[in-house]
C-alpha cells in the first residue's frame, strides 16, 4: 500500500463515483475518462506497460470518444433537472453490499492473495506478441472477426440508401 | 575536460550528471527527472515561438508579400508581441458555457502535447524516459488530444464550435489509423517498440550512406503516409477545416480568447512538433547524421535540423494547397491512405523475407507503385458530376 | 502523371519564395509610410488656392467672385467677400476673400470649382495624407491652410501649371498691350491740345 497506489486508487474511485453521480451527461463521461486513466495508471504501477498504454489508447482514446459522440448526437445541451438519487435507494444499497461481499470473498479466498509471489520478470511487448500469435491466436482471430462484423454492420446501418440517379 | 566532438555531443548528459552531484542522494531521482524535463519545457515552446515567426514570414514570401517586419529587425520580436497581446486580452467565457470543462480543455491539450515528448530521443543518450513500449505510449497520448478537442467544442455551447469539434474529432480518429499502420511497418523492421532502439538500428552507415528507413521503398511510402496523417492529426492546412478561418471562423475554439487561445495554438504546434519528431525518429534516423563524414556534428543539432526541415515542409504545403472539404478529407483517409498503409505493411513483410539485392528493390517498388497509381486514377475517375438529388425536398 | 498538380503547385510556391528575394515583381508589397506609389498627373484629392510670388495673402489669385461657391454640388465652400480691395497681379484693386473655407469631409472632389473658376485661382491638390483626430474642426480647411504657392502647383501638375501660366502670361501681355495702346492714345490725346495753346506763344508768355 504505497502512497502512489493510494492516490491512484482514490482518483479512480472518485472518478467512477462522479461518473455515476453527476447530473450532466457529458460531465459523467469525462469523469469516467478520469476513472479509465486512473486504471491505466494502476496498470503502469504494476509494471504492465503494454496493458496500461493500450488501456489509454482504447478506453480514453476510443471508448470515451464513442460515448461523447453518442451524447453529442442525442442529448440537448442543457442538463435535465432530474432528482439525483432514485426513490429506491435502500434496495440499491442492499444489492450493492451483496455484490461487494461476494466479490471480496472470491478475491480473498483466491490463491493470489495468500502467497507472496516471486517478482515476475518484465514482460516485454515481443513476448506478448509471440503469445498472441502462438498460444492465443484463435481468440485473436475470433475477436478480429467480431470487430469486422460490427464495423460492417455499423456502416450498413448508417449508410443512407441512395436512390438511383435519374 | 578534453573538448572532443564527443564532448559536444554529450554536453547535456554531462551537464546533468554534474548538476546531480550537488543534490543529496535521497532527492536524486526527483532531481534527475526535473533536470531531464526542464530543457524540453524550455526548448520546444521556444521553437514554437520561432516557428510562428518562420511561418508568417515564409507564408508571406510565398504569397508575394513581406511578412511582419515592423516589430524588431525583420519582425523577429513578433512572437513577443503576440505573447503580450494574448496575455493582456480579456478572457471572455460565454454565460451559457460549461465553465469547468471550458477551463480544462486547453490544459488537457497542452499536458497531452508535452507528455508526448517523453519518448523522443533528441540526441545520443538524450531521451527523457526509455520505455519498452515507447511508440505505443506516444499513440496513447495522441489519442487523448481528441478528447480535449471535444471538450473545447462541447463546452462552448455554440453551434459553430460543436460542428467544428465533431468534424475535428472525426478527422482525428480517421487519420489515427493510417498513422499507426505506417508506424507498424517500422516496428516490424526494427523488432522493438522502443524509440531508442529504433534510432540505434538506423545509426549505422554503409560507405557514406545511412541506414535510415526512409531510403527503402516501404520506408518512403510509409513516411509519406505518416506525414499526411500527421498533418491531419494536427489540424493543419490542407486539413484544417475544423479550424477553418474563413469557413467556420475558428471552429472548436471560437469561444476562446486571450491566453486560452494561445494555449490551444501552443498545443496544436507542440503536437505538430511531436509527430514530426516521431517521424524523424522512425523514418529519418533520429539524431544520426545523413552522411558518415558529417557525424562530428552533435546529434541534437541533427535532430533539430531535421525538425526544421519538416517544419519548412509543413509551411510549404500550407502555402500551396487549398483546404480540403470534409468529405474529400474523409475519402482520402479511408479510401486512399488506409489501403496504401495496409499494402505497405504487406510489402514490408515481402521485403523482410526476400534475400537482399536489387531484386527485392524492384519487386517492392513495383508492388507499391502499382496500387498507388491505380488508386489515384480510380479516385479521380469517381469525380464525375452527378445529378443533384434532394433528400427531403421532393 | 499522378500527383502532378501538387508538384506544380509546390514548384510555383518555391519559385515565389526564392524569387521574392531577387525580383521586384515577385514581391509587390509597398511599405506604406516610407514608400508611396507615384501618382499620375491628373490625380486629385481636394482643392487648394494658388498664390503667385512669396506672400500668400498678397499674391492669392482669388477675387471672391463666389462662382465656385455657387457651383459646388455639396456646397462645401464658404466665401465671405472683403469690404476693401487689394491690388492683384497686374496692379488692379480687387476684392479678396475675407473667409474662404472648404469642409473636406463634405467635398467630393468633383473638380467643378476648378472648372468654373475664371481666374485659375483654385486647383486640385493631390495630397491624400490628411488624417486628423479633431472630428469637427480638423477637416475644415481655412484660407491659410488652403493657400499653396504656384511653385507647388508646378510640382504637382507640371503640364497643367505650365499651360495656366502661359495663358495667364498671354492674358497679361494682352492687357498690358491694351493698356499701352490706351496710355499712348491718352498721351497722344493729351499731347494734341498742347500745340493749340502753343500756337499763340506771345500772348501766353506775355501774360
Amino acid at each position: 500500500m504505497t502512497v502512489s497506489f493510494l492516490i491512484l486508487a482514490v482518483l479512480t474511485v472518485a472518478g467512477m463515483a462522479a461518473a455515476m453521480g453527476l447530473r450532466n451527461a457529458v460531465h459523467c463521461v469525462l469523469a469516467l475518462t478520469v476513472g479509465f486513466a486512473g486504471v491505466a495508471a494502476l496498470y503502469l504501477q504494476l509494471g504492465a506497460q503494454f496493458v496500461g498504454f493500450t488501456q489509454i489508447m482504447v478506453y480514453v482514446g476510443a471508448v470515451a470518444i464513442l460515448a461523447v459522440f453518442a451524447i453529442m448526437m442525442t442529448h440537448s445541451p442543457t442538463p435535465v433537472q432530474l432528482p439525483a438519487y432514485s426513490s429506491r435507494w435502500a434496495w440499491g444499497i442492499v444489492v450493492a453490499a451483496a455484490v461487494f461481499s461476494v466479490l471480496a470473498w472470491a478475491i480473498r479466498s483466491g490463491t493470489a492473495s495468500s502467497q507472496v509471489l516471486p517478482p515476475q520478470p518484465d514482460i516485454d511487448v515481443q513476448q506478448i506478441g509471440e503469445a498472441l500469435m502462438h498460444r492465443f491466436v484463435l481468440p485473436l482471430e475470433i475477436m478480429g472477426l467480431l470487430l469486422t462484423a460490427a464495423l460492417i454492420g455499423a456502416v450498413v446501418i448508417a449508410m443512407d440508401r441512395k436512390e438511383e440517379p435519374k | 575536460m578534453i573538448l572532443t566532438p564527443q564532448t559536444f555531443d554529450q554536453i547535456f548528459p554531462i551537464a546533468k550528471l554534474w548538476l546531480l552531484g550537488f543534490v543529496p542522494a535521497g532527492a536524486q531521482p526527483l532531481a534527475s527527472a526535473i533536470l531531464s524535463v526542464v530543457p524540453v519545457l524550455i526548448a520546444f515552446p521556444l521553437l514554437f515561438a520561432i516557428t510562428t515567426w518562420l511561418e508568417r514570414k515564409g507564408l508571406g514570401r510565398m504569397q508575394n508579400r513581406l511578412g511582419p517586419n515592423r516589430t524588431g529587425p525583420f519582425g523577429l520580436l513578433q512572437p513577443i508581441a503576440d505573447a503580450v497581446k494574448s496575455l493582456t486580452k480579456e478572457d471572455i467565457v460565454p454565460i451559457t458555457a460549461d465553465h469547468v470543462v471550458h477551463f480544462l480543455a486547453p490544459l488537457v491539450l497542452v499536458a497531452a502535447a508535452f507528455l508526448a515528448y517523453a519518448v523522443l530521443p533528441i540526441g545520443r543518450n538524450m531521451v527523457i524516459v526509455n520505455m519498452n513500449a515507447g511508440v505505443l505510449f506516444f499513440f496513447a497520448i495522441g489519442s487523448t488530444v481528441e478528447l480535449s478537442v471535444f471538450m473545447a467544442g462541447w463546452s462552448s455551447r455554440s453551434k459553430y464550435s460543436l460542428l467544428g469539434a465533431m468534424r475535428a474529432v472525426a478527422q482525428m480518429i480517421s487519420y489515427e489509423i493510417p498513422m499507426v499502420l505506417a508506424t507498424i511497418v517500422i516496428i516490424m523492421q526494427a523488432g522493438s517498440l522502443s524509440t531508442v532502439s529504433i534510432v540505434d538500428k538506423q545509426a549505422g552507415y554503409t560507405g557514406i550512406f545511412p541506414h535510415w528507413y526512409v531510403f527503402t521503398p516501404w520506408g518512403i511510402v510509409g513516411f509519406a503516409l505518416f506525414m499526411i496523417a500527421a498533418t491531419a492529426e494536427s489540424n493543419r492546412s490542407p486539413f484544417d477545416l475544423p479550424e477553418g478561418e474563413s469557413e467556420i471562423i475558428a471552429g472548436y475554439y471560437i469561444e476562446y480568447s486571450g491566453f486560452k487561445f494561445a494555449l490551444f495554438f501552443l498545443g496544436e504546434y507542440l503536437g505538430m512538433f511531436a509527430t514530426s519528431g516521431l517521424a524523424i525518429t522512425l523514418f529519418l534516423g533520429g539524431w544520426s547524421a545523413p552522411f558518415s563524414f558529417l557525424a562530428w556534428i552533435p546529434s541534437y543539432v541533427w535532430f533539430f535540423a531535421k525538425l526544421l526541415v519538416l517544419i519548412a515542409a509543413f509551411i510549404w504545403i500550407r502555402g500551396t494547397l487549398p483546404r480540403l472539404r470534409m468529405d474529400q478529407l474523409m475519402n482520402l483517409a479511408w479510401q486512399y491512405v488506409l489501403p496504401m498503409a495496409l499494402i505497405n505493411m504487406l510489402v514490408a513483410g515481402i521485403w523482410h523475407f526476400m534475400p537482399t539485392g536489387p531484386a527485392r528493390w524492384l519487386v517492392c517498388t513495383a508492388l507499391l507503385a502499382a496500387p498507388c497509381i491505380l488508386l489515384s486514377l480510380a479516385l479521380k475517375r469517381k469525380q464525375r458530376f452527378q445529378v443533384r438529388t434532394y433528400r427531403f425536398a421532393e | 502523371m499522378v500527383g502532378e498538380g501538387i508538384l506544380k503547385g509546390l514548384a510555383e510556391t518555391a519559385r515565389n519564395f526564392f524569387g521574392s528575394y531577387v525580383s521586384k515583381e515577385r514581391l509587390t508589397t509597398l511599405q506604406y509610410p516610407e514608400e508611396r506609389l507615384p501618382q499620375i498627373e491628373a490625380a486629385r484629392s481636394f482643392p487648394f488656392l494658388v498664390f503667385d510670388g512669396s506672400d500668400w495673402h498678397q499674391g492669392m489669385r482669388c477675387v471672391a467672385c463666389q462662382i465656385c461657391e455657387k457651383e459646388c454640388p455639396p456646397k462645401c465652400i464658404l466665401i465671405k467677400k472683403s469690404a476693401d480691395k487689394k491690388p492683384d497681379a497686374v496692379g488692379k484693386p480687387q476684392f479678396y476673400p475675407a473667409v474662404f473655407a472648404i469642409d473636406i469631409s463634405v467635398c467630393m472632389s468633383c473638380q467643378i470649382c476648378v472648372e468654373v473658376c475664371p481666374f485659375d485661382a483654385i486647383k486640385m491638390d493631390v495630397d491624400y495624407d490628411l488624417p486628423t483626430d479633431d472630428r469637427f474642426g480638423g477637416l475644415l480647411f481655412d484660407k491659410h491652410r488652403l493657400a499653396k504657392s504656384n511653385q507647388y502647383y508646378h510640382q504637382i501638375h507640371p503640364t497643367e501649371a505650365a499651360a495656366v501660366d502661359a495663358a495667364l502670361a498671354e492674358a497679361r501681355t494682352k492687357v498690358e498691350a491694351k493698356a499701352k495702346v490706351a496710355a499712348e492714345a491718352r498721351a497722344a490725346a493729351e499731347a494734341k491740345p498742347a500745340p493749340a495753346p502753343q500756337a499763340q506763344p506771345a500772348d501766353g508768355e506775355s501774360r
